[in-house]
């Protein structure tokens, strides 16, 4: 799942990582992303720490009690290491600089999320995957 | 607070801190942006040369959003600047609609997170006044802060700024959870060392839901 309250982030994010073989939902409202968690069994989540509406370290802690083997990456625009210490001590399981590498950031999402995930790059044919908004 | 710094010098530094931030955190959101889409445009052309070429009208969507991006970016680096030289020359004359224009823009970000709209009534003349203009700034900050704690259900703050006599009022209204709020703390020490230096007065009225800021057309020495 991927939280941010910028959509044409979501839309390009969303779609790079489809290419990269991972299944991808999206939204930019934290109430609909609590829902979705008790609904579905994510991987990961990967979400924006500023929010509208709700702070983004109440959406994580909220997350973890929905699912307390759910691993959540935080984007950030500015990560100081105090802010990873206490994203951390809330259960996160990184803390990511926004803009972030895509290769970087799926490389952190496969390792939390298992063998689930396989491909690196866009490979042929992955053009309709490209063009499905999730 | 900055030990060592009067109130007013230290209400500055702090609303100073803040706006950077926010405004820094705006520009790392575009710059996500866009290089999430130029890491689509990557990818695009990877698929291309492996045989699987993307139609124009993807292209020209990226090229739009990325475009769209720059143009947010550019208006948010305007509003900076303005905010940058609002501190030029500490006394001069100026339009307070233009203040209050730049707050409410500076004020977007916040007030998107707290899932509260801000509605500014268009102004039909020139509003000039002699006065300090990073410290109105400031303080309409200030009121802003307060006033999005304090919005009913429509979560909606209303402000306009109008001719008042010689001088000019500036009043946020639909600030309907103030009447369940008699003492709401506002304005505080910070607020009063602003308004001493603007030689403005500001009320609350808890019942009908409204901050007014009354500003003088020049203040003294």
């Amino acid at each position: 799942m991927l939280l941010d309250d910028e959509e044409d982030f979501l839309e390009a994010m969303s779609q790079r990582m489809g290419a990269r073989g991972m299944e991808v939902r999206t939204t930019t409202y934290p109430n609909e992303a609590l829902k979705m968690a008790e609904e579905e069994p994510f991987d990961a989540v990967v979400m924006d720490l500023m929010l509208p509406e709700m702070d983004g370290l109440q959406v994580l802690q909220e997350l973890r009690r929905i699912n307390p083997r759910l691993r959540v990456i935080l984007l950030t625009g500015y990560a100081t290491a105090e802010k990873r210490a206490e994203a951390k001590n809330l259960g996160a399981v990184d803390l990511v600089e926004k803009p972030a590498d895509i290769d970087i950031l799926t490389h952190r999402i496969r390792r939390v999320g298992g063998n689930r995930m396989e491909q690196d790059t866009p490979e042929k044919g992955d053009e309709g995957r490209l063009a499905r908004k999730l | 607070m900055n030990p060592g710094l009067g109130i007013r010098e230290g209400a500055a530094l702090h609303f100073f801190g803040k706006m950077s931030a926010s405004i820094s955190h705006e520009i790392k959101n575009v710059l996500a942006i866009i290089n999430e889409n130029a890491g689509l445009l990557e990818d695009y052309n990877l698929m291309a040369e492996r045989g699987s070429p993307v139609g124009p009208g993807r292209l020209k969507a990226l090229a739009d959003t990325i475009m769209a991006q720059i143009r947010r970016a550019d208006a948010i680096v305007k509003n900076m600047n303005r905010f940058a030289h609002s501190v030029d020359e500490e006394k001069r004359a100026f339009d307070v609609g233009d203040i209050l224009e730049l707050v409410v823009a500076l004020s977007s970000r916040f007030a998107s997170v707290r899932g509260v709209e801000l509605k500014m009534r268009p102004r039909s003349e020139r509003l000039s006044v002699v006065s300090y203009p990073f410290f109105l700034a400031n303080l309409l900050w200030l009121a802003l802060d307060f006033a999005m704690g304090e919005v009913g259900k429509g979560k909606t703050v209303e402000l306009v700024a109008e001719k008042s006599g010689e001088g000019v009022v500036i009043r946020l209204t639909r600030l309907e959870a103030l009447e369940n709020s008699p003492d709401a703390g506002f304005p505080g020490e910070r607020e009063d060392a602003l308004l001493q230096t603007l030689g403005a007065g500001l009320s609350v009225d808890h019942g009908e839901g409204r901050v007014t800021i009354e500003l003088p057309a020049e203040i003294g020495p």
